[in-house]
């Protein structure tokens, strides 16, 4: 079997698989998120913390906790990495540096990621266990606690209340995330992912040399580090190591984790806005968009344009063997499309084209699926956003849902797409403007452009992968990619939640003859299409200057 | 009346943090661990590791370079794919080159005899380009095949000419008035792969000196689309630890390898076949041989006497 045929059934095989798990999967988090019993266990940490799981917030109260959880959240993981040489587990390492600390504390409670340190010669098992993996459960919550807030929005009327937040980051983490990463933890295991406390242990090779071969609680990390659309590895190579990724099927596995969760949370908006209908119409426009960017990713990859790629005769550059090419490129396409960031290949390494994929992928900001519940809002947005476009067309109030899109909602839908952009390319700008940005460069000319934009788009859309050449453990890139990912995180949750707010209050509009409909194919390409036109008007000057100035001759 | 309310919310968060972080962060990884201390998943837990007479040589997941103190290859055993982890292999520092696709510009050494030592301090870089070039021709000379590759010199470095004069409309220098081999340095190669370009005679490059205001065209040559050296041969991995090599390199190999050990090459190609994994499934990942294994078998049935 060639290379092609074996890399559309493996593409065919996740498709199909994920359309089998969408619905039950869906279902059950409808069910988690709606339901009124609460668990012994779960009754226990709401007195510990204090919180009443009646009570339900107002968006502004909601938007509260959300800011309060990730502020603590962020300095707790700051002092455990700074403290780390106290604490056990640490392997002998020395405190992280403080720009460095700030900045991981910041990537990982905003489900980003970004890694400007090596993991094997940086953190101790109890930081990543303790500090990195609990972030990866409690970040992938929060976004799914957001987005079940917003399509409360849609669902109800006449009310200023969207649900408690300690409610649903509870049961997000202990009835969703928990119980998956447990299983898969395991099968990963089974495959040869490791989990033990070990220092590294010494080997002595065949041809004589000493080789470390490292230890560390690896196994259960990489389950949430994919299921939650984190993307943090354990090592510096990420997907990459055989520790964390150790075969060709747990590479399935890996890739079936970081898409199953936002594939099936369309499932339970349209369960909640009691249509089942709609929520197919948005999981059409992710799975439309996703399935031809991984057509793309491949051809580009296996067709291996450019002089080194020529040279190789194929695109082997920072690929596994066991993975092989066309594998990895499945991995590039949805680690960027969802906001996850891992990494099984080195795209830094890719076809200029190629590369550009991964970028573009990012750049239509973590929607088709995006990451745990930030890929439903996000989407969302996207669907306010069209319907008020053909509003404009028709020359008529724009409803979605049963819900008024009037000046109040689509400022704040409007507010949320621009966030990113101005991160994105005001971030780059200032950066390739001096020494401080331009140094950190690898590779020359548009390529080295190319790290940077990468690494600004990584960043405002928190997905934290990289074109890993860019030397970005500098106080300049921790600091600035640190304020990329927070203003790329929590202002537009502020803008959902508020949007949700707008909503909730209003009653609903009975369906007339002039309303659009949003559950029809007709709805499905218009919402896919304002993506890729918004997403091309933005960034096609910033992508010409990089990879098109580098691919196209 | 503000205040307390605040003050309240994060506390409340604090309190959340910590319950959170005992259940995610110590009872489920203990849990996950708990499992693998099951008879058939310790093994794997630990590492996967591999013993031989009672001393662990390695991991079955984890690559190993083969090759003598100073780098040189040991004719007794396969070799692993080129490594960028470290000095090589090392799972103390994982990754990849992060070299792109058009990295076909050396950064010449000021002192040729010297050139680890200004690559290690940075002052000097082999392009990506070059770097397959020359591992191909390292590769081809060892198991007697062409190194050959398109944009490769025959001296192993990679065929880029930088094209000096005039623009025209479209960028391009169609009447050059200086033409340079920017990755053959001077005293380094006798003369540049080509003579002349487009009537210019080709000049030897010169550390030091900046050729990036000419026009940089990689020079195809006549070397096969798929040269007798395999992608993987040639190519780091993303990892810098990866455990395998491709069933081609791992076939290229078996001949030097037979002779090395004094058996013949049918010997070597059936252990090969023995270590060969395929696609799971039938479609899942890509033909592969684990290096490690293989030179452990190896070692087991026809033990090398150098």
């Amino acid at each position: 079997m060639s290379t092609t045929v074996a890399g559309v059934l493996f593409t065919g095989s996740l498709v199909f698989a994920l359309a089998v798990v969408h619905r039950p999967l869906g279902d059950y988090m409808y069910r988690v998120y709606t339901g009124t019993r609460h668990a012994r266990v779960e009754r226990v940490i709401y007195r510990l913390v204090g919180a009443h799981p009646e009570t339900e917030q107002t968006w502004a109260s909601y938007a509260r906790s959300v800011l309060a959880f990730s502020a603590v959240s962020v300095l707790f993981l700051y002092g455990l990495q700074r403290l780390q040489n106290h604490l056990l587990l640490s392997l002998g390492f020395k405190p992280v540096m403080t720009h460095q600390a700030w900045n991981t504390a910041i990537s990982f409670v905003t489900n980003t990621n970004w890694q400007s340190y090596s993991g094997e010669s940086t953190m101790g098992h109890l930081v990543q266990m303790a500090g990195l993996a609990v972030q990866n459960f409690v970040s992938a919550a929060v976004g799914m606690a957001v987005a079940i807030a917003l399509v409360r929005g849609f669902a109800r009327k006449g009310t200023d209340h969207l649900g408690n937040f300690w409610v649903d980051l509870v049961r997000g983490t202990l009835r969703i995330l928990l119980p998956i990463a447990f299983v898969g933890a395991i099968i990963l295991m089974v495959g040869g992912a490791v989990q033990n406390f070990h220092d590294p242990h010494t080997a002595q090779t065949l041809a004589g040399a000493k080789q470390a071969i490292t230890g560390g609680p690896v196994a259960s990390q990489e389950a949430i580090k994919e299921l939650g659309t984190n993307g943090g590895g354990f090592y510096n190579a990420n997907s990459a190591h055989p520790f964390e990724n150790p075969t060709a099927w747990t590479n399935w596995l890996e890739l079936f984790l970081l898409l199953m969760i936002a594939f099936s949370l369309p499932r339970t908006f349209g369960r909640m806005v009691g249509n089942a209908r709609q929520g197919h119409a948005i999981v059409a426009v992710m799975a439309v968009l996703a399935v031809t960017s991984v057509t793309l990713l491949s051809f580009f990859q296996l067709a291996h344009h450019g002089t080194v790629p020529t040279a190789i005769g194929s695109s082997m550059e920072g690929v596994e063997t066991r993975f092989g090419v066309a594998n990895s490129a499945t991995f590039a396409d949805a680690t960027t499309l969802t906001s996850t960031g891992a990494v099984n290949s080195f795209h830094d390494s890719y076809t200029s084209l190629g590369g550009m994929m991964t970028m573009f992928n990012m750049m239509l900001g973590e929607v088709v699926p995006g990451g745990t519940g930030s890929g439903l809002y996000g989407m969302l947005i996207l669907a306010v956003v069209t319907v008020f476009v053909a509003g404009l067309m028709v020359g008529r109030t724009p409803e979605y849902l049963g819900k008024k899109i009037g000046s109040r909602e689509i400022k704040f839908a409007a507010a949320y797409f621009l966030i990113t952009p101005v991160c994105v390319l005001v971030g780059t700008a200032v950066a390739m403007a001096g020494t401080w940005g331009r140094g950190g460069m690898l590779n020359r000319g548009a390529h080295g452009l190319s790290e940077v934009l990468y690494a600004f788009t990584s960043a405002s859309n928190n997905n934290g992968s990289a074109f890993a050449g860019l030397t970005a453990s500098t106080p300049f890139y921790d600091t600035a990619l640190g304020l990329a990912m927070a203003f790329g995180r929590f202002l537009p949750m502020i803008f959902v939640l508020a949007l949700a707010g707008s909503l909730a209050r209003q009653g609903r509009t009975p369906v007339s003859e002039g309303t659009l409909p949003t559950h029809r194919p007709q709805f499905v390409g218009m919402v896919a299409g304002v993506t890729v036109v918004l997403v091309a008007l933005t960034y096609l000057p910033a992508l010409a200057l990089g990879p098109l100035a580098e691919g196209v001759r | 009346m503000r205040l307390p309310s605040l003050i309240r919310r994060h506390l409340a968060a604090v309190r959340a943090l910590l319950v959170l972080t005992v259940i995610t962060g110590v009872v489920y990884p203990l849990a996950v661990w708990a499992v693998a201390l099951l008879p058939g998943l310790h093994g794997r837990a630990e590492g996967s590791r591999i013993e031989r007479d009672g001393k662990a040589v390695g991991s079955r997941l984890i690559g190993q370079a083969f090759t003598d103190p100073r780098g040189n290859p040991l004719r007794q055993y396969v070799q692993s794919r080129p490594s960028n982890a470290g000095s090589g292999y090392d799972p103390a520092s994982t990754g990849a080159s992060n070299l792109g696709p058009e990295d076909v510009v050396d950064t010449l050494p000021r002192n040729p005899a010297d050139k680890a030592r200004e690559i290690a301090a940075r002052t000097a870089r082999d392009s990506l380009l070059t770097q397959v070039c020359a591992r191909s021709r390292a590769v081809g000379a060892l198991e007697g095949v062409s190194g050959a590759r398109p944009f490769c010199t025959p001296g192993g470095v990679g065929a880029v000419l930088s094209v000096i004069g005039p623009r025209d409309r479209e960028g391009h220098v169609t009447r050059p008035t200086r033409v340079v081999s920017v990755n053959e340095q001077c005293g380094v190669v006798s003369r540049p792969f080509v003579t002349a370009y487009k009537g210019v005679r080709v000049e030897c490059a010169r550390a030091g000196e900046d050729y990036a205001m000419g026009e940089m065209v990689p020079v195809r040559g006549g070397a096969p689309a798929r040269p007798a050296v395999p992608a993987d041969a040639v190519t780091g991995s993303g990892s810098g630890l990866d455990p395998d090599i491709s069933p081609a390199y791992a076939r290229l190999q078996a001949p030097r390898v037979a002779r090395a050990r004094g058996v013949s090459t049918a010997r070597v190609l059936a252990a090969i076949e023995d270590n060969e994994d395929g696609r799971v499934l039938g479609f899942i990942g890509e033909p592969r041989v684990n290096v490690l294994r293989l030179n452990l078998e190896l070692d087991r049935k026809y033990p090398y006497r150098g």
